[in-house]
């Protein structure tokens, strides 16, 4: 049993994509908070933080999960990955991301890291989705920018892509 | 906003959350998925002393199939009954509502019960349970004791868990030969139901359960009925259920609804 007092700061460890790392927060500290305070790890957004416009979205332990809806203390041993993830390297960016950019899926770019995470979690289990599942997955973000249709036009052409590469290399 | 100041207390024992709440009483709040809770305490709509986190209790993450009921434990996350093979066959009112909880990625971490204890008078998993006649366990330091589904939910947000209960699962009935329909109506698929019905064959007609309309959750049986006796009987439910206007739709509009999806529905199963 661990029981945390309210009035002090605690030490909170995980794996930040691959990555170990540690810092202190009180019982109350939002992963969210957490992530973009105290890890300085800002790509993850912050947006209505009652768990509806999806922004803060990130994935811990193979799960979606709204950072904002989170403690900084639950996730203490997880395996957590947030957009800093996505990219291959520092100067190149995934496939995912090289579709959002093709076809402008995002403008302002505020609620993007979210929806990135829930297409990059969702494809990675789901090859080859329906425009109908995209809908319904998009379904837990909201964008003010893009009306959705660019987004849903660069996950389609994301999981054809990556389809298209594996049946490639396997021939 | 933020949540106020709170000890938060984490363990693998179920002991030790029974000893917490009957420590704090009111003061205490459990935490499963979070997907209620957190956001009632971001908004200060709860300020608890100390958050009991249950997750990591092993015992609590089970689904359990019995002779005649399937038994969800505290820590089962809506994903993972979505996922839960036998799912279909064995509870098809479930399999029909649970995808309407929600998005996919609240209910990848929300917990079915952690649905039950908010008991949002418009929410799915409150509904299906009073439509099934499930029944709520209860555990405190002092007894175990199961609640019939109508008996759980008290009003808005209100249940009959004491404070130092722990809901640690639920039981849904297996109904054999059953047939269900499930639909609702909201701005958004995802956001809380303006009105949502589950309608059933029973043995000796049909059951309609209304969410969204009433503080609680309602169901009603009627023998078969069919034509104007049917649609009667649908008026007089709609107003029973004593709609009101708010901010989402007006208490005439909820009326209709319950006419139109409660008849559909009726007629779905009944075919």
């Amino acid at each position: 049993m661990t029981r945390l007092k309210a009035d002090s700061r605690h030490l909170v460890r995980f794996k930040l994509n691959g990555k170990p790392v540690e810092a202190e927060a009180e019982p109350r500290m939002l992963l969210s908070d957490f992530l973009r305070h105290q890890l300085g790890a800002t790509g993850t957004h912050v947006g209505c933080e009652h768990g509806v416009c999806g922004a803060c979205t990130v994935v811990v332990d193979g799960m979606l999960t709204r950072s904002c809806l989170t403690l900084a203390a639950q996730v203490d041993g997880c395996d957590v990955k947030t957009v800093e993830g996505l990219a291959p390297s520092a100067d190149r960016l995934g496939a995912l991301q090289r579709a959002f950019r093709r076809n402008h899926a995002l403008q302002c770019g505020f609620c993007t890291a979210g929806i990135l995470m829930s297409l990059d979690h969702y494809l990675s289990r789901n090859p080859a989705p329906t425009e109908e599942e995209i809908r319904d997955l998009l379904s837990g973000h909201l964008c003010r920018c893009t009306g959705y249709t660019p987004i849903i036009r660069a996950a389609l052409e994301a999981a054809l892509s990556a389809t298209a590469t594996e049946e490639s290399s396997d021939a | 906003m933020k949540p106020a100041a709170f000890d938060y207390l984490r363990t693998e024992n179920v002991g030790d959350v029974l000893e917490g709440l009957t420590q704090e009483g009111g003061n205490a709040r459990v935490l499963a998925g979070g997907q209620s809770l957190m956001a009632m305490l971001n908004m200060r709509l709860a300020k608890p002393k100390l958050l009991i986190d249950i997750m990591r209790i092993k015992e609590f993450r089970q689904i359990e199939r019995k002779a005649d009921a399937v038994v969800i434990g505290a820590g089962v996350r809506q994903a993972e009954l979505l996922a839960w093979p036998d799912l279909a066959e064995a509870l098809p009112l479930v399999a029909l509502a649970l995808p309407w909880v929600g998005h996919m990625q609240t209910r990848s971490r929300g917990t079915i019960c952690g649905s039950l204890a908010h008991a949002d008078p418009s929410a799915e998993m409150p509904l299906t349970l009073v439509a099934l006649g499930g029944e709520v366990h209860l555990r405190s330091a002092r007894r175990r004791r199961r609640v019939a589904a109508k008996d759980f939910f008290a009003g808005m947000m209100l249940t009959a868990r004491a404070d130092d209960e722990l809901i640690e699962g639920i039981s849904l009935p297996i109904v054999r030969d059953g047939r269900f329909a499930f639909r609702e109506v909201a701005r958004r698929h995802g956001d809380f139901a303006i009105v949502a019905c589950a309608a059933m064959r029973t043995p000796s007609g049909v059951r309609l359960a209304v969410g969204g309309v009433a503080d609680v959750p309602t169901a009603r049986d009627w023998p078969r009925l069919e034509g104007s006796a049917l649609d009667d009987a649908l008026n007089g439910f709609a107003y029973d259920l004593d709609a009101r206007d708010d901010v989402h739709a007006t208490a005439r509009y909820r009326r209709d609804l319950v006419r139109m999806i409660g008849r559909d529905l009726i007629r779905e199963v009944l075919q």
